[in-house]
């Protein structure tokens, strides 16, 4: 979050001080939800997105742009079409569905956004809605996840009772193509009223990881958020003690992000030599 | 503390006060040698990670009034083998042999789950044989690992024949596995778009002769666990969480059901052809470890009648997708080195078609690509819900699989169970949480 930025950008930072407390986090919420019901969106929630696309075009409908294949016939800087020089596919950029979406998504998306009006949250916390496969994702402002995931819980249209899971995603491209805002963290819910299943995201920005923590409202965010830190790096304002999980406390830097080697060695097998799996050459 | 052995641990200063190592019969010399004006009856003690009742390497550290627990706190991460980040260098058919390794007691299910998921992400659907297999292998996994879950809870427990019997009933599920699918545990046998090959022969006859075994050795467990008094007391009302509890801890599968809320992914969103079998889910209301005792009983008996239904339905066909694009060659023949693809296939890529050679190398070294987006792929485990969530961007080897496992989440259960209550009790939590912890630390 903005008010505790400047703190603990370095990775290596063990958290869990006065910048990941509640007490830091929790005016700065105030101030957010204060400065989102002075300025509503009134129209629906992806048309607030696409109205504030056109406002800042770098927040984006989309939130990366569409991203080129490079290598292999496109291949650039050798004369190497083989495509042991390596294809590389860019990193994935989901597309905004288009109403309407079809089945309960059409009506979950209006009592989302009617909800949240009644809770005085801004409807463009919701920045794009993707549906895939038949799975509904809501990418959310990263300051507003929290409310949004009440809302999600309590409102009785909603009910979404059970957050089966917070993780990480790193989408920085594999070509090293700039990606906007490449960080992600999922939080898969669950609707046992309803019996739905739908997907919050948040994409952030390496270089300032925070987002509030959800632990206050759902408990069972402790551990997932603790591995999400741990393993990407992404630091949860207003977590009770946000330690390392899964690697030791004297860690340093987190294996999930796509930059963190895997640490193998070559092996020799019968007398021909095998590189590490993340140094061989790689197809996609 | 203990003058009778010459290689225990001196006691040592911290910034948290004096540590003493306790090494066994000395507890009482130890009190007596601290002034007490050096201690209060408030003691930190740290069990595991190698303690034979954590239920494998989980340390607990737990601060004691006398016998009553006052707080617990879990730490986990000794068996993290980074399975997840492995999986982004590997092919989507390769991700298989890691996760299987992950709740190393249900590795079909890792499988499956795994599995359900690329096929989500490629939309093809699998052979009807092969979702039936499926749900055959996964009830036969379920059984192995509610087993474990009794031997091993009995053993922590002080019930010893407990153990015996569990591991010898395990130990049928096993030998009915290798012979199904090759391997006792991690079978890497489900595959993406179906199955690595199909079952032996005589499958169907040796799985009836499982069912008619475990049908004759289940009412043993009444009688040597379910009435017995010792058993009760230790169980009963041990470990209570209610179910508002469990939905704000995240708690699934026996947990959520011994509480009254009769959840089971199974039932309420089924997957791999659930839908046509009959089957309870069976739920308690008691929500302590007795209740969830009895859950993995009952389920063990309703997972005999679904293998029984899996028999009959089960019918010839193929075991794999069509689509040549993703299907790797599911008819494999033992040769002189080891299982391998068929004479016919071989013999067709090495000497009739090139074409037939390319494919099959650039299926196996390339793998298959799986169309951008992501998925979160869900079954009931035997642990509670386990969650698959891939993310793939069009190529050949997914981006993220993060793993929604059971035992890490329910894990988080333990200072909820166990506060306020005795110390021998917190081994009767974690015993009916049954973590396993190549699924908690992946």
């Amino acid at each position: 979050m903005a008010t505790s930025g400047g703190t603990s950008k370095d990775r290596e930072e063990p958290t869990g001080g006065e910048q990941s407390s509640a007490e830091a986090s929790g005016p700065a919420t105030e101030e957010q939800r204060a400065a989102g019901g002075e300025t509503p969106e009134a129209g629906e929630v992806e048309q607030a997105a696409e109205t504030e696309t056109a406002a800042a075009p770098e927040g984006g409908t989309r939130l990366s742009p569409t991203r080129e294949r490079s290598g292999m016939f496109g291949v650039r800087g050798s004369g190497d079409t083989s495509g042991f020089g390596g294809l590389r596919l860019p990193g994935y950029a989901p597309a905004p569905a288009e109403r309407p979406y079809g089945g309960w998504f059409d009506q979950l998306a209006d009592d989302l956004a009617e909800a949240l009006d009644e809770r005085g949250v801004a409807r463009s916390a919701v920045r794009q809605i993707t549906i895939d496969r038949g799975e509904i994702t809501f990418y959310v402002e990263r300051e507003r996840i929290a409310e949004v995931c009440r809302t999600l819980r309590d409102a009785p249209e909603l009910r979404f009772e059970l957050l089966s899971g917070v993780s990480g995603v790193d989408y920085t491209a594999p070509d090293g193509a700039d990606v906007h805002q490449p960080l992600h963290v999922v939080y898969q819910l669950l609707s046992m009223t309803w019996r739905r299943r739908i997907r919050l995201e948040v994409a952030l920005d390496p270089a300032d990881p925070h987002l509030p923590s959800v632990v206050g409202v759902y408990p069972t965010a402790d551990w997932h958020e603790r591995e999400t830190w741990d393993m990407f790096g992404v630091i949860f304002d207003g977590h009770p003690a946000l330690t390392r999980i899964l690697m030791p406390d004297d860690w340093a830097g987190h294996p999930q992000r796509k930059d963190y080697p895997l640490g193998g060695i070559p092996v020799e097998y019968k007398g021909a030599e095998i590189p590490p799996p993340d140094e061989r050459r790689a197809y996609s | 503390m203990s003058t009778t052995d010459p290689y225990a641990a001196e006691p040592r200063e911290t910034t948290e006060g004096t540590v003493y190592t306790v090494t066994g019969g000395d507890w009482d010399a130890l009190m007596d040698s601290v002034a007490t004006d050096e201690h209060d009856d408030r003691i930190v003690i740290n069990m595991g990670p190698q303690h034979p009742s954590t239920h494998g390497v989980l340390r607990l550290v737990l601060e004691l009034e006398g016998e009553t627990v006052t707080q617990a706190r879990s730490v986990i991460g000794y068996l993290h083998t980074g399975i997840e980040k492995n999986c982004e260098y590997r092919t989507w058919t390769q991700g298989v042999t890691f996760v299987t390794r992950m709740d190393y007691l249900a590795p079909l299910f890792n499988e499956a789950a795994y599995c359900l998921g690329v096929e989500k992400l490629l939309e093809v659907e699998v052979p009807r044989r092969a979702q039936l297999i499926r749900v055959l292998l996964m009830e036969i996994n379920r059984i192995g690992s509610h087993l474990v879950c009794l031997a091993t809870g009995g053993m922590e427990l002080g019930a010893l024949t407990g153990m015996t019997a569990g591991f010898r009933e395990r130990e049928e599920v096993l030998h009915l596995l290798e012979y199904l699918t090759g391997l006792r545990m991690n079978h890497a046998y489900i595959r993406p778009g179906g199955l690595s090959q199909d079952l032996p022969e005589d499958w169907k006859s040796k799985v009836l002769d499982f069912v008619k075994v475990m049908h004759s050795r289940l009412p043993d467990y009444d009688k040597l666990l379910t009435g017995q008094p010792i058993w009760k007391q230790r169980l009963q009302g041990v470990g209570y969480l209610p179910v508002d509890g469990c939905l704000a801890l995240g708690a699934t599968g026996p947990i959520l059901r011994s509480a009254g809320l009769p959840w089971d992914q199974r039932k309420v969103e089924p997957y791999s052809g659930y839908e046509e079998f009959e089957f309870e889910v069976p739920t308690e209301t008691a929500g302590d470890c007795y209740a969830r005792y009895l859950l993995r009983v009952a389920e063990m008996r309703e997972s005999l009648r679904i293998i029984e239904q899996a028999c009959e339905k089960i019918e010839p066909g193929p075991v794999m997708v069509p689509d040549r694009k993703i299907a790797w060659p599911a008819q494999l023949s033992i040769g002189s080195d080891g299982m391998g693809n068929s004479l016919e296939h071989v013999r067709k890529i090495m000497g009739q078609s090139m074409e037939s050679l390319i494919h099959h190398f650039k299926l196996v070294t390339e793998g298959f690509h799986v169309p951008p987006g992501q998925v979160y792929s869900a079954v009931e485990s035997p642990r509670g819900e386990l969650g698959y969530h891939l993310v793939s961007d069009g190529g050949t080897r997914p981006v993220r699989v993060h793993v929604r496992d059971p035992s890490f989440v329910n894990l988080q259960c333990m200072p909820a169970m166990s506060e306020g209550g005795m110390v021998a009790d917190v081994i009767a939590a974690v015993a009916s949480i049954d973590p396993v912890m190549g699924g908690v630390d992946r």
